[in-house]
Formats: C-alpha cells, sequence, structure tokens
C-alpha cells in the first residue's frame, strides 16, 4: 500500500511539474516582454519624479542614454537579460511558483486592493469553493437517492423519467442553461439578482447572507444539471450489484426489497461513487470557468476569464497553478480511495 | 466483451428506440447541413463578421411567425427590390416612373423607411417620391434635382425618412391630417389614419418618378426598405445579421468538430491503448505513465491559454481537443487487449510468429470495434460542448459563426436582460440536439455492448 500511494504521489508531482512547465513555456516569451517593459516603467518614473536629475541634462539622447543605461543595468540584475527559456529563469520561476510566490498582478487587483496574484486568489478561492462543493454535495445527496430509487424498480416509471432526464440534461451545456435562467428568473420574472456579485461591501455585516442570496440562482442551476447523470450512474452500479448472487439470496431469506436496496446494495455501490464524487468535485472548478463567467460570480472561474481577456499573465499562471493543485489532489484522493475499496488495484502488478 | 457479430448488433441496434431516435435526429442535421452547404451562397458565411453587408436588415428583430401568436401584429421588415416600370414620353418630356407595392397590416408603425437607388442619366433630371396611400390619399415626400453631369454618370443615393427635406414636405400637407403632424416622425405620418395618429393598414404604392428634358436617364437598381421589428425565421441580432443564416452554418460546423474530434481522438486512444496492453512490461508501464500525465492536465484551463497563446484558428482547436479527448479510451482499450490477448487464438497466431502490427490489427482491433463506434458516438456531444463553451468566452474562431459564437455575441450584447429570447433560445437548443442524437446512438450501442446495464 505504501509503495502504492508514494508511486502515484510521485506521478502527480511530476504531472504538475510538467503542467508549470508548459504553462510557461506558452506564456513565457510574452511575460518576459511585459517584465522588461516593466521595468522601463519603473526606471522613468522614479527619474521623473526626480526633477534635480532631470534638469542636469543638456540634451534629450544624454537623457535617453542615461535611462537606457539604467535599464539595462536593472535588467542585468533581475536577470532577465538571459532569453526566457534558459534554464535557470525556468527553474527560478518554476520555484518561486511551487512556494505561491506568484509575483505582482499587471491589472488585477482584490477586493482590498492588493496586487499580488498570492492575496487575489485566496480571496476568489473560498467562494468558489463554496459554491460548487455545494452544488456537488447536493447534486450527489439528490443523485444517490434517485438513483438508487429508480434501480429498486427497474423498468417503472421513476426509473424512465430519470433515466431520460440524465441522457437529456447531460447534453446542454451548464452555462446556456445559465443564461436561460438569468432570463427566466433575473430579468422576466425578477426573483434573482442576474449578476451574482454580491453589491455591499465583504466588511458589511450582512456580506454573507447577501452571497448566499445571489449564490441561489448558479446553485439551483448548476444542480438541476448535475444531478441527472449522478443518479443514472449510480443507479448503472447498482443495477450491476442487484445481479450479484448475493443479493439473490438475501432476496430468497425474505427480506425486504427497500432494505436490501438502501443497506446491502448501496453500501456495495459506494466504492466507485465515493471515487466518482473525488473526481467530480475537482473537475467542477474546472467548469467553473465558464459558469462564473456567465452568472458573474465572484470566484477562481471569473478571475482566470478576466485575467485571460487581459492577459494578466501572472494571475493566469498562479490560477493555472491552484488548479492543477487541486485537480491532482482530488485524483489522488480517488485513486487512493479507489486502491482502499478496491484491493487488486494496489496488488494487481501487470 | 463478448464477440457479437456486427450483423447482431445492427439487429439490436435497430431494435432500441433510442438507438433510432438518435439516427432520425442525425439524418436531419446532416441533412441540413447539405442543404446549407448546397444552397446559400459561401458568400454569407465568409461575410458573418462584417457588418457592411448586414445593412439593410433591422436591428435585434423578432422572428416572423411570432406575429401568428400576437394580436397586436408587430410591422414584418420588408426589402422590396423589383418596382413596377413604366416609361411615359410627351415631346421634350421623359418620365419613368418606379412603383413599389407595399401590403402594409401591422398595428404598429414601421421603424422608418429608406429608399436606395442607383440612377444613370446625364444633366440634371428631377427625382420625385410620394406615395399613394389605402385611403386614397397622395402624399408627397420629396421632390429633388439629381446633381448636375455634363456627361453620361452613374449616381448612387439613399433617401431617408429621417430626411430633413422630407419631413418639410410632409408638415406642408398638414391640412390633409386633423391633427397637427409637426413632431411626428415621418414614417408616423405617411402610415397614419388622417383622423387619429393610428397605423393605417392597406396597400401603400410608394411611387418615385424621374423626370426630364430632351435626354434619356432611368434608375438602373433601387430598393425600397421598410424597417420592422420582425424578420426572417429566426429574428436578426444587434449587429442585424440573419440569424436563421448563423444556425443553418453551425450545423455542418458543428458536425464537422465533433466527428473529427471525436473520431481521431478514438483512434489514437484504441491504437496507443492496445499497443501498449499488447506490448505489456516495461512499454506498457512508460505508455501508461505518460496516459496519466496527460489525464491529469486540467483541461480547460489548458485549452484557454492554448487558445490565447498559441491560435484560435478552428483547426488548431480540434487539434487541442483531441489531446485531451483520446485518453479515457486508451485506457479502457489498454484493459480490454490485455484479455483478448489471452485468448487461444491470439496466441496461436502470437507462437506461429505473425508480426506485431498484423496481431494488432488483424486480431485485437476488430474486436474492439464495437466499444469504438460507441465511444464515438458518446464524445461527441463533449467536443461539441467544449468548442461552443470556448467560443462562447470568445476565444473561438470569429470567422466562423459557430452556435457558441452566436451565444457569445448574444452575451456581450446582453440579449437576457433585454429579452431577445430568440438570440439565445435556438443556440442552445441547437447544441443540445446534436449531443442528444449522438447520445442516444452511444446509449443505444452501449447497451448492447454492455447487456448488464440494459435488465
Amino acid at each position: 500500500m505504501k509503495k502504492y500511494i508514494a508511486k502515484r504521489a510521485a506521478t502527480m508531482f511530476g504531472v504538475l511539474l510538467i503542467t508549470l512547465l508548459i504553462t510557461i513555456m506558452l506564456v513565457g516569451s510574452n511575460m518576459d516582454t511585459i517584465l522588461k517593459q516593466g521595468v522601463v516603467f519603473q526606471v522613468r518614473s522614479e527619474i521623473t519624479e526626480n526633477p534635480e536629475i532631470v534638469q542636469s541634462f543638456s540634451s534629450v539622447q544624454e537623457f535617453e542614454g542615461y535611462i537606457q543605461d539604467r535599464t539595462d543595468e536593472r535588467i542585468k540584475t533581475l536577470g532577465l537579460d538571459e532569453p526566457w527559456y534558459s534554464p535557470q529563469r525556468v527553474g527560478l520561476t518554476m520555484y518561486k511558483i511551487i512556494l505561491l510566490d506568484f509575483g505582482q498582478a499587471t491589472f488585477l487587483t482584490s477586493d482590498v486592493g492588493s496586487s499580488d496574484v498570492k492575496d487575489i486568489i485566496f480571496e476568489k478561492l473560498p467562494r468558489t469553493i463554496l459554491l460548487f462543493t455545494t452544488a456537488t454535495i447536493l447534486i450527489s445527496i439528490i443523485g444517490i437517492f434517485v438513483g438508487a430509487l429508480s434501480a429498486s424498480k427497474i423498468g417503472s416509471t421513476v426509473d424512465r423519467i430519470t433515466s431520460s432526464f440524465a441522457i437529456i440534461s447531460s447534453s446542454f451545456p451548464v452555462w446556456w442553461i445559465g443564461m436561460l435562467m438569468i432570463f427566466l428568473f433575473a430579468f422576466t420574472y425578477q426573483i434573482f439578482p442576474a449578476r451574482a456579485t454580491p453589491d455591499i461591501l465583504p466588511s458589511d455585516p450582512g456580506y454573507i447572507g447577501s452571497l448566499l442570496y445571489h449564490m441561489t440562482l448558479p446553485l439551483i442551476t448548476i444542480v438541476m444539471i448535475g444531478f441527472g447523470s449522478w443518479a443514472y450512474l449510480v443507479r448503472n452500479f447498482m443495477v450491476g450489484i442487484m445481479q450479484e448472487d448475493f443479493i439473490t439470496a438475501k432476496k430468497a431469506i425474505g427480506i425486504k426489497q427497500r432494505k436490501i436496496t438502501y443497506t446491502h446494495a448501496l453500501k456495495n455501490a459506494a466504492p466507485p461513487i465515493v471515487t466518482i464524487l473525488a473526481l467530480s468535485l475537482s473537475g467542477s472548478l474546472g467548469g467553473a470557468i465558464i459558469t462564473e463567467a456567465v452568472f458573474d460570480w465572484p470566484g477562481m472561474g471569473r478571475l482566470y476569464f478576466e485575467a485571460i481577456t487581459v492577459m494578466d499573465l501572472p494571475v493566469i499562471i498562479g490560477a493555472t497553478y491552484i488548479l492543477t493543485v487541486f485537480f491532482l489532489v482530488s485524483i489522488f484522493i480517488a485513486d487512493l480511495l479507489y486502491g482502499y475499496f478496491d484491493p487488486r488495484i494496489r496488488t494487481n502488478t501487470e | 466483451m463478448s464477440s457479437i457479430s456486427s450483423q447482431d448488433i445492427k439487429k439490436e441496434f435497430f431494435k432500441s428506440k433510442m438507438g433510432i431516435a438518435g439516427i432520425i435526429i442525425l439524418t436531419i442535421l446532416i441533412a441540413t447541413s447539405l442543404l446549407t452547404i448546397t444552397t446559400i451562397p459561401v458568400e454569407t458565411f465568409q461575410e458573418w463578421n462584417n457588418p457592411g453587408s448586414w445593412m439593410e436588415y433591422p436591428k435585434a428583430a423578432t422572428p416572423v411567425w411570432v406575429n401568428l401568436f400576437l394580436i397586436e401584429k408587430i410591422p414584418e421588415h420588408k426589402i422590396l427590390t423589383d418596382p413596377k416600370v413604366d416609361d411615359f414620353s410627351n415631346n421634350e418630356i421623359n418620365l419613368s416612373s418606379y412603383q413599389f407595392n407595399v401590403n402594409f397590416e401591422y398595428d404598429q408603425f414601421p421603424n422608418d423607411f429608406i429608399y436606395s437607388y442607383s440612377a444613370k442619366y446625364s444633366d440634371s433630371p428631377l427625382l420625385e417620391m410620394s406615395v399613394l396611400r389605402p385611403d386614397g390619399m397622395k402624399l408627397k415626400l420629396i421632390s429633388s434635382a439629381l446633381p448636375y453631369s455634363s456627361t453620361d454618370t452613374i449616381h448612387e443615393d439613399k433617401i431617408f425618412s429621417t430626411d430633413a427635406m422630407l419631413k418639410k414636405e410632409l408638415v406642408l400637407q398638414n391640412d390633409k391630417f386633423d391633427f397637427n403632424i409637426e413632431k411626428l416622425s415621418a414614417e408616423e405620418i405617411v402610415f397614419s389614419k388622417d383622423d387619429t395618429n393610428e397605423p393605417l393598414k392597406g396597400n401603400y404604392v410608394f411611387l418615385i418618378e424621374v423626370i426630364e428634358i430632351d435626354n434619356k436617364s432611368k434608375i438602373v437598381e433601387s430598393n425600397l426598405i421598410i424597417g420592422g421589428k420582425a424578420f426572417g425565421i429566426m429574428g436578426t441580432d444587434e449587429l442585424r445579421r440573419d440569424l436563421a443564416i448563423g444556425l443553418l452554418w453551425g450545423t455542418p460546423l458543428a458536425l464537422f468538430i465533433g466527428l473529427v474530434v471525436s473520431i481521431a481522438s478514438v483512434i489514437m486512444g484504441l491504437i496507443y491503448g492496445v499497443y501498449s496492453g499488447f506490448k505489456g512490461k516495461k512499454t506498457d508501464e512508460a505508455l501508461m505513465r505518460f496516459n496519466d500525465v496527460i489525464y491529469a492536465l486540467p483541461a480547460l484551463p489548458f485549452l484557454i491559454i492554448l487558445s490565447v497563446t498559441i491560435s484560435n484558428s478552428i483547426f488548431v482547436m480540434i487539434g487541442f481537443l483531441m489531446i485531451f479527448g483520446w485518453v479515457g479510451i486508451a485506457k479502457v482499450s489498454r484493459s480490454m487487449s490485455l484479455q483478448i490477448k489471452t485468448r487461444g487464438y491470439v496466441e496461436a497466431a502470437s507462437m506461429m510468429g505473425q508480426k506485431d502490427s498484423k496481431m494488432i490489427f488483424k486480431h485485437i482491433l476488430p474486436q474492439l470495434l464495437p466499444y469504438a463506434f460507441a465511444s464515438v458516438a458518446i464524445s461527441v456531444p463533449a467536443a461539441i460542448t467544449t468548442e461552443a463553451g470556448l467560443s462562447f468566452l470568445g476565444l473561438g474562431d470569429p470567422s466562423f459563426p459557430t452556435w457558441g459564437q452566436i451565444l457569445h455575441d448574444a452575451n456581450t450584447f446582453g440579449a437576457a436582460a433585454r429579452g431577445l429570447w430568440w438570440w439565445i433560445v435556438p443556440p442552445g437548443v441547437m447544441i443540445a440536439i446534436t449531443g442528444l442524437a449522438f447520445v442516444f446512438i452511444g446509449n443505444a450501442l452501449d447497451s448492447i455492448i454492455n447487456p448488464k446495464l440494459k435488465r
């Protein structure tokens, strides 16, 4: 078991590094240009703030030359004179990022006004987790019950409705349903706000209440689209288990159908269900980008989208890193759970 | 994974209602695509993002069929191109007249009217425009001389209902109405009853006359636009684009994206997985670790970064989607090939010294074909929705009017807030229907291959 965990952990860490490397590769050259521009801007503003230095020049060329020298000097001390793909620089950037030092954002700021990428991300992250974890938990609870119900009465009306709802809802994009929900419940019938960003400051005591009220519409949408496929999945696992010999034996003894469904069968279907729960928790974070953009929910997804629109590279890198970490951690947990429930996996050496 | 012959699968498939429903929807979609490609000129597709080519269309107009459900009919947008031409000649004076018949049966005034023409003449002819109303009243709209030219020229111009000269001419005829028309706009006067300011229904004739001495001049091309609030089967968007055309072109594009991505990823995944399972040992280990790496990459963030930094061309995008599509299939087909490998005939073939490639392509892959078809069908919707999602974020290929693109525009122009439902609902429904067709087919195939789920 230990060896299995170690192997999985090593793979995950490797993946994390590769993801980082690919991200840096993709945005590196742009990042370099932006950093250098930042240095030039810094040098210029320092000099213009200091009128004595400005007056000491006799010609424009001299002035420009001075700035050029200072800029080059600073670029050299920062190590920016080497190309962005040089091993030292890539290594240094990766090292910093692993330690959560993402640097300063170019355009975006947090609600408080900090432009430190770490502050921005850790301000948005809890909101995304709040919305999507709540949604996933609700989805799984409803899904398990509806799934178990339809598995115990295969071919019944409930089963048919569940199955067809699952199939139909899975082919609708969540964000499109979101647009419709906004259209219906925010504009046609004005029940919920259209923008999910609370309109009062986080310091206000009513903030949590406002946040929850603004959360209702996205939450309903996500749950509505999500639970069908969960129910279908649970149903299919259960149907497989209901055909096993031990269930038939229990039926023969005379145990009630309901008890068999909710205790014996559900217990045996637990391993795959728990595994999928772990996976879908992280999966929902990835899907958050579009959903949050539609509902204007002030979380990681919208941050990511905003960062992409204005090309705020430090934020992009930071957010990608955090999303990847979450994704990997949940895959890792899912793997462990799967190995724990199904001993064949970890002893399997083929 | 029992061996079912393809005949059995076909027979079973056509027994399932779901499978047939899927096939029917898919056939309709394919027919629509073919019809679109063959009948709608390609220019409309290329000009989708060129605002200049949609100038004649109304802004954010509802679909025409909405009128069927309304008591108060919304005016339809009309583009009239074929005037009735008459020529008179009286000694030196030449007169040619152009008549447009407008059947106006609506309960609201039109938005405006625009007459655009190109006239071929020399000297300086007189152009007069008037309207003959259903109640017999004749209103003079405008009378102006075309700019002087000593040689033959072609002059292009437009007369707008907002024209100040036109308004002045109308106000001069105030005594024909029982109320003061000075504060009203031209279309509210022209289409109004004479006793109250309400739309007058019936047949209007817009008459344009070109009068000239000696020379003959004529209007080569002309059209009259009565600006309305309803247009076409699907309405128009804020940029005056006919949504029906966008939706129609979206169909072949969505099918193309979905099918290419899923077929290519299934083939890649199948070969990768089977090879890995068949080879076993270190090759398998290495290939599966690589598979793990791709599997653990967060797909959507990566797709976004890739489309922003590398290219958002639709073909490159298809490639990116494939990178993330093959992984799951590779895993499943690997474990399937591990089972098949141990079967007697495969072992016999390997003992006889057959080549690896021959064994994979001849003995193992055919066994996986039913699974492959089901996976193709099941992974199409995901490809379509992912592309639509990226387009929705504004990262799609702007030169192709995909459904996601239309929804992106709808979102940018606040269609939900303004109640422009015809801009939001149809593209999403199309995405869902296309997805549904493939899900139906996939599920029908799946329940044949895994008989356990069928009970």
